[in-house]
Protein backbone atom coordinates (compact mmCIF):
# COMPACT_ATOMS: atom_id res chain seq x y z
CA UNK A 1 0.00 0.00 0.00
CA UNK A 2 1.51 2.82 -1.37
CA UNK A 3 -0.14 5.31 0.96
CA UNK A 4 0.74 3.69 4.47
CA UNK A 5 3.59 6.30 4.88
CA UNK A 6 1.00 8.81 5.40
CA UNK A 7 -1.12 6.58 7.75
CA UNK A 8 2.26 6.28 9.91
CA UNK A 9 2.89 9.93 9.44
CA UNK A 10 -0.39 11.47 10.84
CA UNK A 11 -0.26 8.88 13.79
CA UNK A 12 3.46 9.93 14.75
CA UNK A 13 2.32 13.64 14.57
CA UNK A 14 -1.09 12.54 16.62
CA UNK A 15 1.12 10.29 18.98
CA UNK A 16 3.55 13.54 20.09
CA UNK A 17 0.73 16.02 20.24
CA UNK A 18 -0.41 13.59 22.90
CA UNK A 19 2.59 13.02 24.93
CA UNK A 20 4.13 16.56 24.43
CA UNK A 21 1.50 18.98 24.66
CA UNK A 22 -1.54 17.14 27.41
CA UNK A 23 -2.04 20.02 28.57
CA UNK A 24 -1.36 22.73 26.63
CA UNK A 25 -3.11 25.67 25.22
CA UNK A 26 -4.08 25.75 21.31
CA UNK A 27 -5.76 28.33 21.25
CA UNK A 28 -6.48 31.75 23.28
CA UNK A 29 -9.36 34.08 23.23
CA UNK A 30 -7.73 37.75 24.59
CA UNK A 31 -10.35 40.51 25.16
CA UNK A 32 -12.77 39.73 22.57
CA UNK A 33 -15.87 41.91 22.23
CA UNK A 34 -18.24 41.72 19.46
CA UNK A 35 -20.79 44.22 18.46
CA UNK A 36 -23.81 44.71 16.17
CA UNK A 37 -24.41 48.45 16.47
CA UNK A 38 -25.17 49.12 20.35
CA UNK A 39 -25.95 45.96 21.19
CA UNK A 40 -22.75 43.79 23.06
CA UNK A 41 -22.89 40.42 21.67
CA UNK A 42 -19.72 39.18 23.32
CA UNK A 43 -18.14 41.09 26.38
CA UNK A 44 -14.72 41.19 26.99
CA UNK A 45 -13.88 37.74 26.05
CA UNK A 46 -10.50 35.46 27.95
CA UNK A 47 -10.29 32.33 26.99
CA UNK A 48 -7.74 29.66 26.78
CA UNK A 49 -8.70 26.54 25.61
CA UNK A 50 -6.12 22.92 26.07
CA UNK A 51 -5.48 20.97 23.43
CA UNK A 52 -6.70 17.30 23.27
CA UNK A 53 -9.36 18.02 25.21
CA UNK A 54 -13.31 18.49 24.90
CA UNK A 55 -14.18 21.90 26.06
CA UNK A 56 -18.05 22.54 26.32
CA UNK A 57 -19.80 25.53 25.98
CA UNK A 58 -22.93 26.15 27.76
CA UNK A 59 -25.19 28.92 28.38
CA UNK A 60 -28.58 30.11 27.74
CA UNK A 61 -29.92 30.59 24.37
CA UNK A 62 -29.28 34.02 22.63
CA UNK A 63 -26.08 34.30 25.22
CA UNK A 64 -23.07 34.25 22.58
CA UNK A 65 -21.99 30.86 22.00
CA UNK A 66 -22.67 30.31 18.24
CA UNK A 67 -21.12 33.90 17.61
CA UNK A 68 -18.07 33.05 19.77
CA UNK A 69 -17.58 29.93 17.69
CA UNK A 70 -17.50 31.87 14.66
CA UNK A 71 -14.90 34.16 16.00
CA UNK A 72 -12.43 31.31 16.28
CA UNK A 73 -12.24 31.09 12.71
CA UNK A 74 -13.60 34.61 11.92
CA UNK A 75 -16.73 33.23 9.75
CA UNK A 76 -17.86 36.90 11.07
CA UNK A 77 -16.65 38.02 8.49
CA UNK A 78 -19.85 36.93 6.40
CA UNK A 79 -21.46 39.12 8.98
CA UNK A 80 -21.00 42.42 7.47
CA UNK A 81 -22.66 44.10 10.63
CA UNK A 82 -20.57 42.65 13.00
CA UNK A 83 -17.94 44.50 14.34
CA UNK A 84 -15.21 42.15 16.10
CA UNK A 85 -12.40 43.29 18.31
CA UNK A 86 -9.48 41.49 19.99
CA UNK A 87 -7.69 38.53 19.26
CA UNK A 88 -7.79 34.96 18.80
CA UNK A 89 -4.27 32.87 18.86
CA UNK A 90 -3.76 29.81 17.58
CA UNK A 91 0.01 28.17 16.65
CA UNK A 92 1.29 32.23 17.62
CA UNK A 93 -0.99 33.32 15.13
CA UNK A 94 -3.72 35.45 15.73
CA UNK A 95 -6.38 34.35 13.28
CA UNK A 96 -8.67 38.24 14.12
CA UNK A 97 -5.61 40.31 12.80
CA UNK A 98 -3.62 38.34 10.51
CA UNK A 99 -1.77 39.41 7.26
CA UNK A 100 -1.81 35.91 6.92
CA UNK A 101 -3.85 33.35 5.11
CA UNK A 102 -6.77 33.11 6.26
CA UNK A 103 -8.59 30.45 4.85
CA UNK A 104 -5.68 28.36 5.29
CA UNK A 105 -5.60 28.97 9.18
CA UNK A 106 -9.57 28.11 8.71
CA UNK A 107 -8.77 24.80 7.66
CA UNK A 108 -6.52 24.15 11.21
CA UNK A 109 -10.79 24.28 12.59
CA UNK A 110 -13.37 22.17 11.47
CA UNK A 111 -17.20 23.18 11.64
CA UNK A 112 -20.24 20.90 12.59
CA UNK A 113 -22.96 23.03 12.32
CA UNK A 114 -26.77 22.54 14.08
CA UNK A 115 -28.17 21.27 11.04
CA UNK A 116 -25.70 19.85 8.41
CA UNK A 117 -25.28 22.07 5.50
CA UNK A 118 -24.08 19.77 2.94
CA UNK A 119 -22.20 21.49 -0.33
CA UNK A 120 -24.43 21.33 -3.45
CA UNK A 121 -22.18 18.62 -4.52
CA UNK A 122 -21.85 14.96 -4.52
CA UNK A 123 -21.58 12.78 -1.78
CA UNK A 124 -17.84 12.50 -2.82
CA UNK A 125 -16.75 15.88 -3.93
CA UNK A 126 -18.19 17.05 -0.48
CA UNK A 127 -15.63 15.27 1.23
CA UNK A 128 -12.71 15.80 -1.57
CA UNK A 129 -13.78 19.61 -1.57
CA UNK A 130 -11.44 20.71 1.80
CA UNK A 131 -8.60 17.89 0.42
CA UNK A 132 -8.49 19.84 -3.37
CA UNK A 133 -8.55 23.47 -1.35
CA UNK A 134 -5.85 22.29 0.40
CA UNK A 135 -3.68 22.08 -2.99
CA UNK A 136 -3.83 18.14 -3.30
CA UNK A 137 -4.23 17.29 -7.06
CA UNK A 138 -3.25 13.52 -6.77
CA UNK A 139 -6.72 11.57 -7.77
CA UNK A 140 -5.93 8.57 -6.01
CA UNK A 141 -4.81 10.25 -2.81
CA UNK A 142 -7.89 11.91 -2.48
CA UNK A 143 -10.10 9.14 -3.48
CA UNK A 144 -7.96 7.61 -0.42
CA UNK A 145 -8.55 10.38 1.69
CA UNK A 146 -12.65 10.16 0.85
CA UNK A 147 -12.27 6.61 2.07
CA UNK A 148 -10.69 7.05 5.02
CA UNK A 149 -12.61 9.77 6.71
CA UNK A 150 -16.01 8.56 5.38
CA UNK A 151 -14.69 5.48 7.43
CA UNK A 152 -13.80 7.04 10.45
CA UNK A 153 -17.41 8.27 10.67
CA UNK A 154 -18.81 5.35 9.91
CA UNK A 155 -20.91 6.45 6.94
CA UNK A 156 -18.59 4.90 4.33
CA UNK A 157 -20.07 1.19 3.85
CA UNK A 158 -23.88 3.20 3.80
CA UNK A 159 -22.17 5.52 0.83
CA UNK A 160 -19.79 3.53 -0.84
CA UNK A 161 -21.95 2.94 -3.95
CA UNK A 162 -23.30 6.14 -4.40
CA UNK A 163 -20.73 8.35 -3.72
CA UNK A 164 -22.16 10.31 -6.82
CA UNK A 165 -25.60 11.37 -5.62
CA UNK A 166 -25.97 14.20 -4.53
CA UNK A 167 -25.23 14.25 -0.86
CA UNK A 168 -28.74 16.22 -0.03
CA UNK A 169 -29.95 12.67 -0.99
CA UNK A 170 -28.78 10.97 2.28
CA UNK A 171 -30.54 11.18 5.63
CA UNK A 172 -30.13 14.05 8.42
CA UNK A 173 -28.21 12.13 10.64
CA UNK A 174 -25.90 10.78 7.47
CA UNK A 175 -25.52 14.44 6.33
CA UNK A 176 -24.56 15.32 9.90
CA UNK A 177 -21.29 12.61 9.73
CA UNK A 178 -20.50 13.33 6.13
CA UNK A 179 -20.16 17.46 7.24
CA UNK A 180 -17.86 15.85 9.68
CA UNK A 181 -15.84 13.34 7.59
CA UNK A 182 -15.31 16.21 5.17
CA UNK A 183 -14.29 18.62 7.96
CA UNK A 184 -11.77 16.05 9.44
CA UNK A 185 -10.74 15.69 5.96
CA UNK A 186 -8.78 18.85 5.93
CA UNK A 187 -6.64 17.48 9.12
CA UNK A 188 -8.19 20.20 10.91
CA UNK A 189 -6.82 20.48 14.71
CA UNK A 190 -9.87 21.43 16.79
CA UNK A 191 -13.49 20.45 16.00
CA UNK A 192 -15.90 23.61 16.26
CA UNK A 193 -19.33 22.06 17.33
CA UNK A 194 -22.34 24.02 17.23
CA UNK A 195 -24.65 21.71 19.13
CA UNK A 196 -24.41 19.09 16.45
CA UNK A 197 -27.01 16.84 17.13
CA UNK A 198 -29.70 19.02 17.99
CA UNK A 199 -31.20 18.20 14.86
CA UNK A 200 -31.46 14.56 15.00
CA UNK A 201 -32.89 11.88 16.18
CA UNK A 202 -31.73 10.19 19.21
CA UNK A 203 -29.81 7.03 17.48
CA UNK A 204 -27.73 9.62 15.38
CA UNK A 205 -26.92 11.88 17.71
CA UNK A 206 -25.12 8.78 19.64
CA UNK A 207 -23.66 7.94 16.52
CA UNK A 208 -22.07 11.49 16.39
CA UNK A 209 -21.63 11.61 20.36
CA UNK A 210 -19.59 8.08 20.03
CA UNK A 211 -17.33 9.40 17.27
CA UNK A 212 -16.91 12.77 19.97
CA UNK A 213 -15.35 10.26 22.16
CA UNK A 214 -13.31 8.60 19.72
CA UNK A 215 -12.18 11.84 18.29
CA UNK A 216 -10.78 13.49 21.40
CA UNK A 217 -7.68 11.29 21.85
CA UNK A 218 -6.36 13.74 18.65
CA UNK A 219 -8.66 16.39 18.42
CA UNK A 220 -9.27 19.20 20.63
CA UNK A 221 -12.84 19.27 20.36
CA UNK A 222 -14.97 22.77 21.38
CA UNK A 223 -18.91 21.81 21.79
CA UNK A 224 -22.21 23.73 22.30
CA UNK A 225 -24.59 21.70 23.22
CA UNK A 226 -27.80 22.46 25.36
CA UNK A 227 -28.12 18.53 26.39
CA UNK A 228 -26.22 18.63 30.24
CA UNK A 229 -26.08 14.72 29.89
CA UNK A 230 -24.00 15.21 26.87
CA UNK A 231 -21.79 18.01 28.07
CA UNK A 232 -21.18 15.68 31.19
CA UNK A 233 -20.49 12.57 29.17
CA UNK A 234 -18.02 14.49 27.12
CA UNK A 235 -16.60 17.03 28.87
CA UNK A 236 -13.24 18.01 30.59
CA UNK A 237 -14.15 21.55 30.86
CA UNK A 238 -16.56 23.33 30.92
CA UNK A 239 -17.22 27.52 30.24
CA UNK A 240 -20.64 28.93 31.67
CA UNK A 241 -21.66 31.79 29.29
CA UNK A 242 -24.78 34.05 30.08
CA UNK A 243 -24.95 37.32 28.17
CA UNK A 244 -22.58 37.25 26.19
CA UNK A 245 -19.80 36.98 29.08
CA UNK A 246 -18.17 34.28 30.44
CA UNK A 247 -19.13 33.85 33.74
CA UNK A 248 -17.49 30.00 35.03
CA UNK A 249 -15.20 28.08 34.00
CA UNK A 250 -13.65 25.12 35.27
CA UNK A 251 -13.96 21.18 35.10
CA UNK A 252 -17.27 18.97 34.65
CA UNK A 253 -17.15 18.17 38.80
CA UNK A 254 -16.24 21.49 39.45
CA UNK A 255 -19.23 23.01 37.35
CA UNK A 256 -21.93 20.52 38.00
CA UNK A 257 -21.51 19.88 41.56
CA UNK A 258 -20.57 22.72 43.24
CA UNK A 259 -21.70 25.95 40.72
CA UNK A 260 -20.67 29.11 42.42
CA UNK A 261 -22.92 31.57 40.55
CA UNK A 262 -26.59 32.10 40.86
CA UNK A 263 -26.46 32.13 37.17
CA UNK A 264 -25.21 28.97 36.43
CA UNK A 265 -27.16 27.06 40.10
CA UNK A 266 -30.64 28.46 37.72
CA UNK A 267 -29.28 27.30 34.77
CA UNK A 268 -28.36 23.83 35.70
CA UNK A 269 -31.67 23.52 37.98
CA UNK A 270 -34.01 24.43 34.51
CA UNK A 271 -31.62 22.19 31.77
CA UNK A 272 -32.65 19.12 34.43
CA UNK B 1 -73.66 24.86 11.83
CA UNK B 2 -72.05 21.70 10.54
CA UNK B 3 -74.11 22.03 7.61
CA UNK B 4 -73.04 25.55 6.77
CA UNK B 5 -69.45 24.89 7.18
CA UNK B 6 -69.75 22.14 4.79
CA UNK B 7 -71.26 24.02 1.90
CA UNK B 8 -69.16 26.85 2.47
CA UNK B 9 -65.94 24.53 2.41
CA UNK B 10 -67.54 22.63 -0.79
CA UNK B 11 -68.27 25.99 -2.86
CA UNK B 12 -65.03 27.32 -2.17
CA UNK B 13 -63.30 24.05 -3.17
CA UNK B 14 -65.57 24.40 -6.39
CA UNK B 15 -64.52 27.99 -6.84
CA UNK B 16 -61.12 27.31 -6.63
CA UNK B 17 -61.23 24.35 -9.46
CA UNK B 18 -63.24 26.88 -11.90
CA UNK B 19 -60.56 29.82 -11.08
CA UNK B 20 -57.98 26.86 -12.00
CA UNK B 21 -59.19 25.58 -15.11
CA UNK B 22 -59.54 29.30 -16.06
CA UNK B 23 -55.81 30.56 -15.70
CA UNK B 24 -54.84 27.23 -17.16
CA UNK B 25 -57.22 27.02 -20.39
CA UNK B 26 -56.56 31.28 -20.70
CA UNK B 27 -53.40 30.64 -23.06
CA UNK B 28 -55.29 27.96 -25.26
CA UNK B 29 -58.06 30.13 -25.58
CA UNK B 30 -55.94 32.80 -26.58
CA UNK B 31 -54.50 30.75 -28.69
CA UNK B 32 -57.11 29.45 -30.84
CA UNK B 33 -58.73 32.30 -30.98
CA UNK B 34 -55.67 33.99 -32.68
CA UNK B 35 -55.34 30.73 -34.72
CA UNK B 36 -59.36 31.03 -36.22
CA UNK B 37 -58.31 34.65 -36.88
CA UNK B 38 -54.81 34.21 -38.77
CA UNK B 39 -56.55 31.15 -40.40
CA UNK B 40 -57.30 32.85 -43.63
CA UNK B 41 -53.23 33.52 -44.30
CA UNK B 42 -52.98 29.89 -44.36
CA UNK B 43 -55.28 29.14 -47.16
CA UNK B 44 -52.62 30.90 -49.29
CA UNK B 45 -49.39 30.07 -47.66
CA UNK B 46 -47.84 27.56 -45.79
CA UNK B 47 -46.16 27.85 -42.32
CA UNK B 48 -42.80 27.29 -43.35
CA UNK B 49 -42.84 30.06 -45.93
CA UNK B 50 -44.79 32.27 -43.58
CA UNK B 51 -41.74 31.76 -41.29
CA UNK B 52 -38.80 31.23 -43.13
CA UNK B 53 -39.84 33.66 -46.70
CA UNK B 54 -38.26 37.42 -46.28
CA UNK B 55 -40.54 38.73 -49.11
CA UNK B 56 -42.57 41.33 -47.25
CA UNK B 57 -45.23 42.97 -49.37
CA UNK B 58 -48.83 43.23 -48.15
CA UNK B 59 -50.37 45.25 -50.78
CA UNK B 60 -48.65 42.41 -53.03
CA UNK B 61 -49.74 39.38 -50.52
CA UNK B 62 -46.52 38.55 -49.81
CA UNK B 63 -46.35 38.29 -45.99
CA UNK B 64 -42.76 36.63 -45.38
CA UNK B 65 -42.00 37.08 -41.52
CA UNK B 66 -38.61 36.17 -41.27
CA UNK B 67 -37.43 39.67 -40.90
CA UNK B 68 -39.36 40.39 -38.04
CA UNK B 69 -38.81 37.07 -36.09
CA UNK B 70 -34.80 37.93 -36.82
CA UNK B 71 -35.24 41.54 -35.85
CA UNK B 72 -36.89 40.40 -32.27
CA UNK B 73 -34.16 37.63 -31.98
CA UNK B 74 -31.59 39.82 -32.68
CA UNK B 75 -32.71 42.85 -30.26
CA UNK B 76 -33.22 40.42 -27.72
CA UNK B 77 -30.26 38.54 -27.46
CA UNK B 78 -28.23 42.20 -27.80
CA UNK B 79 -30.45 42.98 -24.55
CA UNK B 80 -29.48 39.66 -23.01
CA UNK B 81 -25.85 40.01 -23.95
CA UNK B 82 -25.73 43.19 -22.30
CA UNK B 83 -27.66 42.83 -18.96
CA UNK B 84 -27.06 39.47 -17.77
CA UNK B 85 -23.19 40.01 -17.02
CA UNK B 86 -23.96 43.49 -15.33
CA UNK B 87 -26.43 41.54 -13.23
CA UNK B 88 -25.17 38.63 -12.21
CA UNK B 89 -22.43 40.51 -10.92
CA UNK B 90 -24.30 42.68 -8.87
CA UNK B 91 -26.53 40.39 -7.96
CA UNK B 92 -23.44 38.82 -6.46
CA UNK B 93 -22.19 41.60 -4.94
CA UNK B 94 -24.96 42.96 -3.37
CA UNK B 95 -26.39 39.78 -1.65
CA UNK B 96 -22.65 38.64 -0.65
CA UNK B 97 -20.57 41.40 -0.51
CA UNK B 98 -22.13 44.23 0.11
CA UNK B 99 -23.53 45.41 3.78
CA UNK B 100 -26.98 45.51 4.66
CA UNK B 101 -27.18 49.55 4.33
CA UNK B 102 -26.18 49.44 0.96
CA UNK B 103 -28.90 46.78 -0.14
CA UNK B 104 -31.79 48.76 2.22
CA UNK B 105 -30.66 51.27 -0.11
CA UNK B 106 -30.87 49.72 -3.40
CA UNK B 107 -33.72 48.17 -2.88
CA UNK B 108 -36.54 50.55 -3.49
CA UNK B 109 -34.46 51.96 -6.11
CA UNK B 110 -34.42 48.67 -8.41
CA UNK B 111 -38.70 48.53 -7.12
CA UNK B 112 -38.83 52.13 -8.71
CA UNK B 113 -37.26 50.78 -11.96
CA UNK B 114 -39.17 47.84 -12.33
CA UNK B 115 -42.41 49.63 -12.20
CA UNK B 116 -41.90 52.40 -14.53
CA UNK B 117 -44.03 52.27 -17.52
CA UNK B 118 -42.01 50.78 -20.23
CA UNK B 119 -42.66 54.07 -22.30
CA UNK B 120 -40.73 55.99 -20.07
CA UNK B 121 -37.67 53.87 -21.41
CA UNK B 122 -38.76 54.50 -24.50
CA UNK B 123 -38.41 58.29 -24.08
CA UNK B 124 -35.37 57.96 -22.69
CA UNK B 125 -33.56 55.75 -25.29
CA UNK B 126 -34.73 58.67 -27.47
CA UNK B 127 -33.57 61.24 -26.13
CA UNK B 128 -30.22 60.22 -24.72
CA UNK B 129 -29.59 56.60 -26.26
CA UNK B 130 -30.67 57.08 -29.98
CA UNK B 131 -28.19 60.70 -30.08
CA UNK B 132 -25.30 58.71 -28.27
CA UNK B 133 -25.41 56.09 -30.98
CA UNK B 134 -25.38 58.55 -33.79
CA UNK B 135 -23.35 61.18 -32.29
CA UNK B 136 -20.55 58.97 -31.08
CA UNK B 137 -21.01 55.46 -31.19
CA UNK B 138 -21.57 55.14 -35.17
CA UNK B 139 -18.78 57.22 -35.93
CA UNK B 140 -16.29 55.19 -34.02
CA UNK B 141 -16.85 52.37 -36.28
CA UNK B 142 -17.39 54.29 -38.92
CA UNK B 143 -20.87 53.90 -39.28
CA UNK B 144 -23.41 56.34 -40.57
CA UNK B 145 -26.52 56.04 -38.91
CA UNK B 146 -29.65 57.96 -37.14
CA UNK B 147 -29.53 56.32 -34.27
CA UNK B 148 -32.24 54.62 -34.66
CA UNK B 149 -31.20 50.82 -34.65
CA UNK B 150 -31.43 47.57 -33.16
CA UNK B 151 -28.26 48.58 -31.25
CA UNK B 152 -30.41 51.23 -29.75
CA UNK B 153 -33.45 48.41 -29.35
CA UNK B 154 -31.03 46.40 -27.40
CA UNK B 155 -29.55 48.83 -25.04
CA UNK B 156 -33.03 49.95 -24.20
CA UNK B 157 -34.37 46.59 -23.64
CA UNK B 158 -31.04 45.49 -21.79
CA UNK B 159 -31.83 48.84 -19.18
CA UNK B 160 -35.12 47.74 -18.59
CA UNK B 161 -34.69 44.43 -18.15
CA UNK B 162 -32.07 44.99 -15.46
CA UNK B 163 -34.26 45.29 -12.78
CA UNK B 164 -36.46 42.69 -13.71
CA UNK B 165 -33.16 40.49 -13.76
CA UNK B 166 -31.66 41.82 -10.87
CA UNK B 167 -34.60 41.12 -8.54
CA UNK B 168 -34.88 37.37 -9.50
CA UNK B 169 -31.57 37.25 -9.50
CA UNK B 170 -31.03 38.34 -5.75
CA UNK B 171 -33.75 36.47 -4.52
CA UNK B 172 -32.25 33.35 -5.98
CA UNK B 173 -28.78 33.85 -4.11
CA UNK B 174 -30.64 35.05 -1.23
CA UNK B 175 -31.75 31.17 -0.98
CA UNK B 176 -28.22 29.60 -0.33
CA UNK B 177 -28.37 28.46 2.98
CA UNK B 178 -25.55 30.89 5.33
CA UNK B 179 -24.53 28.16 6.83
CA UNK B 180 -23.26 25.94 3.01
CA UNK B 181 -21.26 29.32 2.89
CA UNK B 182 -19.53 28.91 6.23
CA UNK B 183 -18.94 25.23 5.80
CA UNK B 184 -17.06 26.26 2.21
CA UNK B 185 -15.55 28.90 3.99
CA UNK B 186 -14.63 26.72 6.96
CA UNK B 187 -13.04 23.90 4.48
CA UNK B 188 -10.46 26.60 3.31
CA UNK B 189 -12.32 27.90 0.41
CA UNK B 190 -11.54 31.68 0.08
CA UNK B 191 -14.49 34.22 -0.80
CA UNK B 192 -14.43 34.20 -4.18
CA UNK B 193 -14.25 30.13 -4.45
CA UNK B 194 -17.36 29.67 -2.20
CA UNK B 195 -19.28 31.52 -4.29
CA UNK B 196 -17.98 29.51 -7.40
CA UNK B 197 -17.99 26.64 -6.48
CA UNK B 198 -21.13 26.51 -3.51
CA UNK B 199 -23.16 29.92 -4.31
CA UNK B 200 -23.39 29.78 -8.11
CA UNK B 201 -23.84 26.29 -7.95
CA UNK B 202 -26.41 26.00 -5.50
CA UNK B 203 -28.19 28.57 -7.24
CA UNK B 204 -28.17 27.14 -10.81
CA UNK B 205 -31.51 26.37 -11.84
CA UNK B 206 -32.63 30.00 -10.39
CA UNK B 207 -29.76 31.63 -12.32
CA UNK B 208 -31.41 29.65 -15.18
CA UNK B 209 -35.36 30.44 -14.97
CA UNK B 210 -34.23 34.33 -14.06
CA UNK B 211 -32.60 34.69 -17.56
CA UNK B 212 -35.35 32.57 -18.94
CA UNK B 213 -38.07 34.65 -17.40
CA UNK B 214 -36.48 37.55 -18.57
CA UNK B 215 -35.79 36.43 -22.05
CA UNK B 216 -39.34 35.78 -22.50
CA UNK B 217 -39.88 39.35 -21.39
CA UNK B 218 -37.69 40.93 -23.39
CA UNK B 219 -38.98 39.23 -26.52
CA UNK B 220 -42.45 40.18 -26.10
CA UNK B 221 -41.63 43.99 -24.92
CA UNK B 222 -43.00 46.78 -27.08
CA UNK B 223 -43.40 49.86 -26.62
CA UNK B 224 -40.32 50.75 -25.56
CA UNK B 225 -38.37 49.31 -28.20
CA UNK B 226 -40.94 50.14 -31.02
CA UNK B 227 -40.05 53.98 -29.93
CA UNK B 228 -36.25 53.47 -30.45
CA UNK B 229 -35.69 51.12 -32.87
CA UNK B 230 -36.22 52.67 -35.93
CA UNK B 231 -39.26 50.16 -37.61
CA UNK B 232 -37.72 49.02 -40.83
CA UNK B 233 -37.77 45.65 -41.81
CA UNK B 234 -34.02 44.26 -41.22
CA UNK B 235 -32.18 43.76 -44.17
CA UNK B 236 -28.90 43.22 -42.68
CA UNK B 237 -27.10 42.26 -39.34
CA UNK B 238 -25.61 45.33 -38.56
CA UNK B 239 -26.37 46.83 -35.60
CA UNK B 240 -26.55 50.03 -36.79
CA UNK B 241 -29.45 49.44 -39.06
CA UNK B 242 -32.88 49.69 -37.92
CA UNK B 243 -34.91 46.69 -37.48
CA UNK B 244 -38.24 45.85 -37.03
CA UNK B 245 -39.58 43.46 -34.07
CA UNK B 246 -42.60 41.32 -34.47
CA UNK B 247 -43.88 42.94 -31.50
CA UNK B 248 -43.56 46.25 -32.79
CA UNK B 249 -45.31 45.18 -36.34
CA UNK B 250 -48.02 44.50 -34.96
CA UNK B 251 -48.77 47.26 -32.75
CA UNK B 252 -47.79 50.01 -35.00
CA UNK B 253 -49.85 48.20 -37.74
CA UNK B 254 -52.97 46.33 -35.96
CA UNK B 255 -56.28 49.37 -36.79
CA UNK B 256 -54.76 50.71 -39.58
CA UNK B 257 -54.00 49.57 -43.33
CA UNK B 258 -56.96 46.88 -42.90
CA UNK B 259 -58.12 47.39 -46.29
CA UNK B 260 -55.20 45.53 -47.21
CA UNK B 261 -56.85 42.14 -48.43
CA UNK B 262 -55.27 38.99 -45.94
CA UNK B 263 -52.90 41.90 -43.64
CA UNK B 264 -55.40 41.00 -40.62
CA UNK B 265 -54.98 37.88 -40.56
CA UNK B 266 -51.25 37.81 -41.34
CA UNK B 267 -50.70 40.68 -38.44
CA UNK B 268 -53.02 37.83 -36.12
CA UNK B 269 -50.24 35.01 -37.43
CA UNK B 270 -47.75 37.00 -36.09
CA UNK B 271 -49.49 37.35 -32.67
CA UNK B 272 -49.86 33.87 -32.70
CA UNK B 273 -46.08 33.67 -33.97
CA UNK B 274 -45.27 35.75 -30.82
CA UNK B 275 -47.13 33.80 -28.40
CA UNK B 276 -45.77 30.52 -29.66
CA UNK B 277 -42.26 31.61 -29.43
CA UNK B 278 -42.67 33.33 -26.03
CA UNK B 279 -43.67 29.67 -25.35
CA UNK B 280 -41.11 27.77 -26.67
CA UNK B 281 -38.68 30.18 -25.22
CA UNK B 282 -40.41 29.34 -21.27
CA UNK B 283 -40.45 25.11 -22.15
CA UNK B 284 -37.21 25.39 -23.23
CA UNK B 285 -35.50 27.01 -19.97
CA UNK B 286 -38.51 25.05 -17.89
CA UNK B 287 -36.11 21.83 -19.15
CA UNK B 288 -33.21 23.86 -18.67
CA UNK B 289 -34.28 24.45 -14.83
CA UNK B 290 -35.06 20.37 -14.87
CA UNK B 291 -31.38 19.44 -16.02
CA UNK B 292 -29.52 22.07 -13.71
CA UNK B 293 -31.44 20.86 -10.80
CA UNK B 294 -30.70 16.83 -11.37
CA UNK B 295 -27.08 17.58 -12.33
N1 LIG C 1 -25.46 38.92 12.59
C1 LIG C 1 -26.12 39.34 13.66
N2 LIG C 1 -26.83 40.48 13.63
C2 LIG C 1 -27.51 40.91 14.71
N3 LIG C 1 -27.51 40.28 15.88
C3 LIG C 1 -26.82 39.13 15.99
C4 LIG C 1 -26.09 38.60 14.89
N4 LIG C 1 -25.51 37.45 15.27
C5 LIG C 1 -25.86 37.28 16.55
N5 LIG C 1 -26.65 38.27 16.99
C6 LIG C 1 -27.21 38.42 18.35
O1 LIG C 1 -26.23 38.02 19.26
C7 LIG C 1 -26.79 37.31 20.34
C8 LIG C 1 -26.09 35.99 20.51
O2 LIG C 1 -26.41 35.15 19.43
P1 LIG C 1 -25.84 33.66 19.33
O3 LIG C 1 -26.41 33.07 18.10
O4 LIG C 1 -24.38 33.71 19.43
O5 LIG C 1 -26.49 32.97 20.61
P2 LIG C 1 -26.38 31.47 21.07
O6 LIG C 1 -25.79 31.47 22.43
O7 LIG C 1 -25.71 30.64 20.05
O8 LIG C 1 -27.91 31.05 21.18
P3 LIG C 1 -28.59 29.65 20.88
O9 LIG C 1 -28.30 28.78 22.06
O10 LIG C 1 -30.05 29.97 20.79
O11 LIG C 1 -28.02 29.12 19.61
C9 LIG C 1 -28.26 37.19 20.03
O12 LIG C 1 -28.94 38.16 20.78
C10 LIG C 1 -28.37 37.48 18.57
O13 LIG C 1 -29.58 38.11 18.27
MG1 LIG D 1 -26.33 29.06 18.76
Amino acid sequence: MSFSNIDTMTEVSVEQREINDVSSTILQIKDLNVYVEDHHILKNINLEIPKNRVTVLLGPSGCGKTTLLKCMNKLTDLYRELEVSGSILIDGDDILNTSKNVPSIRQKMGLLSQRPYPLPVSIYKNVAYGIKLKGIRDKKLIQYSVQKNLEEVGLWDEVKDRLNSPATSLSIGQQQRLCLARGLAVKPRIILADEPTSALDPISSKTIEELFRRLKKHYTIILVTHVLRQAIRLADNVVFMSDGAIIEQGSPDELFNNPQTDKLKEYLVEGN
Amino acid sequence: MYLRRRIIDRLSGTWMVISLVTILLLPLIIGVGLYIKAAPVFEQHTLTELITSSNWAPTKGKFGFWPFIAGSLYVTVLAFIFSAPVCLLAAIHLTQYASKKLVRIIHPVIDILAGLPSVIYGVWGILIIVPFISGYLAPLFGQNTTGYSILAGGIVLAIMCIPYMLNMLMEVFKTVPMGTREASLSLGATYWESIKHVVIRHSRPGIVSAFGLSLAKAFGETIAVMMVVGNRVLSSLNPFDPGYPLPALIANNYGEMLSIPMYDAALMFAALLLLVIILVINLFFRYLIHKTQKA
